[in-house]
């Protein structure tokens, strides 16, 4: 009984949700967002990425209670060193005879704080910079696309080095440096999607009431820009983490001990021909989460962009 | 990177459109080199490390230091210290090494062929895969070859470069013996021919030094697939995107209508229209190999300016990290304005407008 219940208020939900004449703003945009939801779900690599990527998420809430052992304190260095793997060691130890296993999935916490901050610092740079440059135009966006035109000139992995070889090695330097290189792209996409903006009637209209640049812009210009770039960066984020395990391999990103991927390969590489998992499992997480990241973006442009719908 | 803005229709002018877009063109270029210029120099300023103990060392007297730290121009105002900086730059003075004590552009011009050589393999492995590839996926939109090409460019998309090559030396060269380990060339084999043009499957093969040329290329073979591989999957996904492009458009029914073979209108009708967008793609591709190559160039111990690169990160040798990134970033540049014009040059349509 109660599950027939349960059932009819979910049929009720979905008519709710596909209403052809939505009664209020909020049943419109619930709507649009499930329909874009039934498109997403029917595309299977996409699917696959977002549960790659929301079991990383989860993986990092609760990497206390999945990892084993302590992932910085190694167990008996006569005994334990560089184990194969087993079912005590899932991964294997490494050369501190510190359980891989443990480590790797406490890196998923380093690998999200990456991208996360990155996401958060570049973001608004870019939307700033990119709607700024759109709405006044002339010498305005001159300036700024030069601006954006020279840190696209450089090659992202380079600046990047360039940066941390300035501020010096660490995560929270990475973080930055990689920052500093992610905006320009984002920027260039706001002021495209501002370009079509400007000129709408609702823009006049505001602008006739006597709304200052700064508060057209932040309150009306930004939230339209928003969505494709928010798609821009969620297609980024798998060179995001490439880049920072690239800059943790080189040993400028996370200092030992610090369980970050992109090190312990680097770390592994000594002992490469030997005692192969020590660098092969870290690889394989970045590799397994980028892919995931990879999939989402996919299938999120593919559902999302009305050109690939045709 | 050198788009330029749609300027308001109907304003008459005087000057060949040719001259307008050249001029546009170079101050593009001129303004990319400038702030290229200006960011390197930024960043030399903020790093931590003092420029006077780098050349010193710590033990210096304090008169030393003061001669060196007037020697350096570090007196002077920053828009001055910046004169002089861009002024050395651009005749190719970045100031001498700390760890080879020799001039950086010198090192620069020693690493470089090894850079060069290893991308070119690598664009040229990506390009003869990528293009059959996007194509094949293309003809059979949404089929299982389709999905195979696109997830295996994703695959290639998701993989750390540095940790491929680990596992390609692991599998390949330790387990399996079927290429050559790090390095560019066997030492027994170094002095066999004379370097000439830097490049060594050019020198050897040249000067008929079959056994060299042997050794060479199994040692370049794992490092240009790799990133051949790199590059293929961004190729092949762009061929993909416009060969479906073409393939939708009149003339392609049209050629169907006339009973043309399948096989000609694919690769003779189709592609020759793809190919054009095609050149900037791989244009792209080959500049970005060169972001790729610092870090395979690590894991293969190929002596290229990646790997100088790296090594002066590693020694704080501040000025030849900016030698390099200059660089790096003006072949960049320069690419990026190469595929533009080729563009321009190859499609009809385009250059009319000029």
């Amino acid at each position: 009984m109660t599950e027939l219940d349960a059932d009819h208020a979910n049929q009720g939900l979905r008519q709710w949700l596909l209403s052809e004449q939505p009664a209020s703003r909020r049943q419109a945009r619930s709507g649009q967002a499930y329909r874009a939801w039934l498109a997403f779900r029917a595309n299977r690599l996409g699917m696959l990425g977002l549960g790659i990527v929301l079991a990383l998420v989860l993986v990092a809430i609760f990497a206390g209670f999945i990892a084993p052992y302590d992932p910085l304190l190694g167990g008996d260095l006569r005994t334990e060193r560089l184990l194969p793997p087993s079912w005590d060691h899932l991964m294997g130890t490494d050369d501190l005879a510190r359980d891989i296993f443990s480590r790797v999935v406490h890196g998923s916490r380093v690998t999200l704080l990456v991208v996360g901050l990155v996401a958060i610092i570049a973001t608004p740079v870019g939307l700033l910079v990119g709607t700024t440059a759109g709405y006044f135009g002339g010498w305005v966006d001159t300036v700024l696309m030069r601006v954006t035109d020279i840190f696209l000139a450089f090659p992202r992995l380079i600046l990047a080095l360039a940066f941390v070889a300035a501020l010096g090695p660490g995560i929270e330097n990475a973080i930055i440096a990689i920052a500093i290189t992610s905006w320009p792209p984002y920027a260039r996409l706001a002021r495209a999607e501002t370009l079509t903006i400007r000129n709408a009637e609702h823009i006049d209209a505001i602008r006739l009431q006597g709304a200052s640049s700064g508060r057209i812009i932040w309150g009306h210009v930004v939230p339209l820009c928003l969505s494709s770039v928010i798609i821009r960066v969620t297609l980024d984020m798998a060179g995001i983490i490439l880049t920072a395990a690239g800059l943790g391999f080189l040993g400028l990103g996370a200092q030992p001990p610090q369980p970050e991927w992109g090190a312990m390969i680097a770390a592994g590489r000594k002992f490469l021909i030997d005692y192969w998992w020590v660098a092969t499992m870290p690889g394989l997480a970045i590799f397994i989460v980028s892919l995931g990241f990879n999939f989402l973006g996919d299938g999120l442009r593919d559902v999302l962009d009305p050109k690939a719908q045709k | 990177m050198t788009d330029i803005t749609i300027q308001s229709e109907g304003r008459a002018s005087a000057l060949p459109g040719w001259i307008i877009k050249f001029g546009k063109l170079a101050s593009t270029v001129a303004v990319t080199l400038f702030g290229l210029l200006l960011v390197t120099f930024l960043i030399g300023r903020v790093v931590p490390v003092d420029p006077v103990l780098s050349v010193v060392g710590d033990r210096a007297s304090p008169s030393t230091y003061d001669r060196v730290y007037l020697e350096l121009g570090l007196d002077r105002p920053l828009y001055e210290q910046f004169y002089l900086y861009a002024k050395k730059a651009v005749t190719g003075d970045f100031g001498e090494s700390l760890l080879t004590k020799k001039p950086i552009i010198s090192d620069i011009a020693r690493a470089f062929p090894a850079t060069l050589e290893l991308a070119t393999v690598g664009i040229i492995i990506g390009t003869l895969l990528g293009i059959p590839a996007g194509v094949w996926a293309a003809v059979r939109q949404g089929r299982l070859i389709d999905q195979l090409v696109r997830i295996f460019g994703l695959v290639g998309y998701s993989a750390p470069i540095f940790w491929l090559g680990l596992m390609g030396l692991l599998l390949f060269y330790a387990k399996w013996g079927l290429v050559a380990g790090p390095g560019r060339i066997d030492i027994s084999y170094e002095y066999a021919f004379t370097s000439k043009t830097g490049l060594m499957l050019l020198d050897t093969a040249m000067q008929g030094q079959w056994a060299a040329f042997r050794n060479v290329v199994s040692h370049i073979a794992l490092p240009g697939a790799l990133l051949g591989y790199l590059s293929m999957a961004y190729i092949a996904r762009m061929t993909r995107s416009f060969m479906l492009n073409e393939l939708a458009q009149e003339y392609i029914v049209t050629a169907r209508v006339k009973g043309v073979a399948e096989w000609r209108i694919i690769w003779v009708h189709a592609l020759r229209n793809a190919a054009v967008p095609l050149v900037t793609v791989i244009a792209l591709s080959y500049a970005h190999l060169l972001e790729g190559s610092v870090l395979t160039e690590t894991v293969f111990a190929w002596p290229g300016l990646g790997q100088y690169l790296t090594n002066s990160l590693q020694n704080a040798d501040m000025n030849a990290v900016l030698g390099s990134t200059l660089l790096i970033g003006m072949v960049f540049v320069g690419l990026n304005i190469l595929s533009d014009l080729l563009y321009t040059l190859l499609d009809p349509r385009v250059r009319s407008r000029l």
